[in-house]
């Protein structure tokens, strides 16, 4: 029985099909990564599972159970996501954003109780924020923005963490700086992680698992090495690559020399 | 743990507040044709001891009250529905509020002047009505707040397409409607307090729970979804909140919107974004606003009186531009 997974999930925006019979199955403590090309679906599939695109057909299901028919909080408690556009009003300061990542637990007060305080704090530690915890949002850096998105969503206390594009717009170093910070929550927190990468050689790099997504359905799946592949990136990205080895990862890379 | 030290300058701007609503209690109760003392009023209050005991407890007080209340009420769903659409332009104006009350009590008031005490209800009902309507033409797999906004705009001047074809049919009748259309508070009785006294605690007991709500809302539909909010549910129940706290204010009152758009962006900018601080400053602010353009209607050109909506509007006119210059976004 997979963690968390999809069964023909469809979904539509009017007669416009988004996803066709998507089943994807991702197991406890992995890093899942969706990669396409763009209009492939895959930020649909992450807004279906996030419950921000209504599904037009087939489920998807969490530990056996459909998502439907479980509570909002309750998924909230074990689902966080963070979708590629987020709102910041200008004068929120990081250790206020991380402390609406309780919400789900707050009781009928909607008072941080002690505790919640405390899993906020931890949220900003394990983030490396502590230092900026008072500081506005705005006045951060893009990748400490991102980190402070990141600790709101540890602030779940999750076991699943879905990400829509967390590295787009950064820098390289803040992009390697993200992966890196999702990567070792993944180990110390056993974090199921799913997310939208748009670099290919990233998803390869930090990813057990990958789907590859065109037109709404999906095309392949399996490790970096199967789907780093001269005739995969022919066909679905259209491009003409070398493919590498690092010797020290051992993860496979490619360097793209024309599109097809 | 830094958490309690952030949010004192904001607590004392909200005790600031706090007295300038009681100091405008007793400036509204205290002025008018006969000038009243402080220490009169309250004793008159509590000892019911005073030469002036009938203009205070049956006339001034009243609609002191009242003043306060309605501020409280528009300036609440102000504030609901700026978080709603996160969009600090936002008022009850926008949901079809004042339109749908304008054209309802102007059907009352034009055509079946015989029912004349039928006008808070057809008022309310108008407010109520609109804004449903404004929902339902926003609906499309969610309401977005782009929508609503735009459905609010086009059901607004149909509504007071309606309102004005009824004047011009009518001319003869309009000056009866004056009064309701400006909004103003003469001829306030505490049977009109009793009318609002209800939505107005309807709106305080909420302010416990709306904060926390669209302060995550603030962070976008897909955030809050995220956090466990059921956002389509979240901002029915808001609208329809927002409406029947706009709905009970104007059908007493008249077309006082006005105040739900600058009463929440003044708030906004002594207390910033954060709902928890901002539903208090409201409250206390939009009484007192009330109170006080209620005091300056009555003083300004006494003995004769002018409708408070004209007041707020001349002096809410320029502060609210004076702001859009000074800040944007927020």
């Amino acid at each position: 029985m997979a963690y968390i997974e999809t069964r023909q999930l469809t979904v539509k925006y009017g007669e416009k099909v988004a996803l066709r019979d998507v089943n994807i199955k991702i197991d406890q403590g992995s890093i899942v990564s969706i990669i396409g090309p763009n209009g492939s679906g895959k930020s649909t599939l992450v807004k279906a599972i996030g419950r921000s695109v209504k599904v037009s057909g087939g489920g998807i299901y969490f530990q056996d159970r459909d998502i439907l028919s479980l509570g909002n909080k309750y998924l909230a408690k074990e689902i966080a996501v963070l979708p590629q556009i987020k709102r910041t009003p200008k004068d929120l300061s990081v250790e206020n954003l991380v402390s609406y990542g309780r919400y789900p637990h707050l009781g009928f007060g909607k008072k941080l109780t002690r505790t919640d305080k405390e899993i906020v704090t931890w949220a900003i530690e394990n983030t490396g924020l502590s230092q900026y915890s008072q500081r506005l949002l705005y006045s951060l850096s893009g990748g400490e923005r991102q980190r402070a998105w990141i600790a709101m969503a540890l602030a779940q206390k999750p076991n699943i963490l879905i990400l829509d594009e967390p590295t787009t717009f950064l820098d390289i170093s803040f992009q390697v700086e993200i992966l890196e910070l999702i990567k070792e929550l993944n180990k110390t927190l056993g974090l199921t992680v799913i997310m939208v990468l748009h670099d290919l050689n990233q998803a390869a790099r930090y990813s057990d698992e990958i789907y590859v997504l065109s037109q709404g359905e999906v095309q392949h799946y399996g490790n970096p090495d199967s789907t780093i592949r001269e005739n995969l990136l022919r066909e679905i990205f259209k491009i003409e690559a070398h493919i590498y080895r690092d010797e020290i990862s051992g993860c496979p890379y490619f360097i793209p020399y024309k599109i097809t | 743990m830094k958490f309690k030290r952030k949010g004192f300058n904001k607590i004392g701007i909200i005790s600031i507040l706090f007295w300038i609503f009681i100091s405008s209690f007793f400036l509204s109760v205290g002025n008018g044709v006969v000038k009243l003392s402080p220490g009169e009023i309250v004793k008159s209050i509590f000892f019911k001891e005073s030469s002036n005991f009938q203009i205070i407890w049956n006339v001034r007080i009243p609609r002191t009250l009242v003043a306060a209340l309605v501020g409280i009420c528009l300036s609440l769903s102000g504030v609901i529905l700026q978080g709603i659409m996160r969009n600090s332009l936002a008022g009850p104006n926008i949901i079809g509020v004042s339109s749908g009350a304008g054209l309802f009590a102007l059907i009352i008031l034009i055509i079946f002047p015989q029912y004349y005490y039928l006008v808070p209800m057809a008022a309310f009902s108008g407010a109520l009505f609109a804004t449903l309507i404004v929902y339902i033409l926003a609906w499309k797999e969610g309401a977005q707040p782009t929508r609503l906004i735009l459905a609010g705009v086009a059901v607004s001047s149909i509504f007071s397409a309606g309102s004005n074809a009824l004047m011009t049919f009518f001319p003869e009748k309009v000056s009866g409607t004056i009064n309701f259309m400006v909004g103003g508070l003469s001829a306030i009785t505490w049977l009109d307090f009793k009318m609002i006294l209800p939505y107005a605690i309807i709106g305080l007991i909420s302010s416990f729970f709306l904060p926390s709500k669209l302060n995550i809302l603030a962070l976008g539909d897909e955030v809050a979804t995220g956090l466990g909010l059921n956002v389509e549910k979240t901002r029915l129940t808001f609208i329809i909140l927002s409406s029947l706290l706009a709905g009970s204010a104007v059908s007493i009152v008249g077309l006082l919107g006005f105040i739900g758009l600058i009463v929440p962006h003044m708030a906004r900018l002594l207390l910033g974004s954060d709902y928890r601080y901002l539903f208090p400053g409201t409250i206390l602010l939009g009484a007192s606003t009330l109170m006080i353009c209620d005091t300056l209607s009555r003083v300004l050109f006494a003995p004769m009186e002018i409708p408070v909506g004209i007041i707020m509007s001349i002096i809410g006119g320029p502060f609210f531009l004076y702001i859009l210059r000074q800040k944007e976004g927020l």
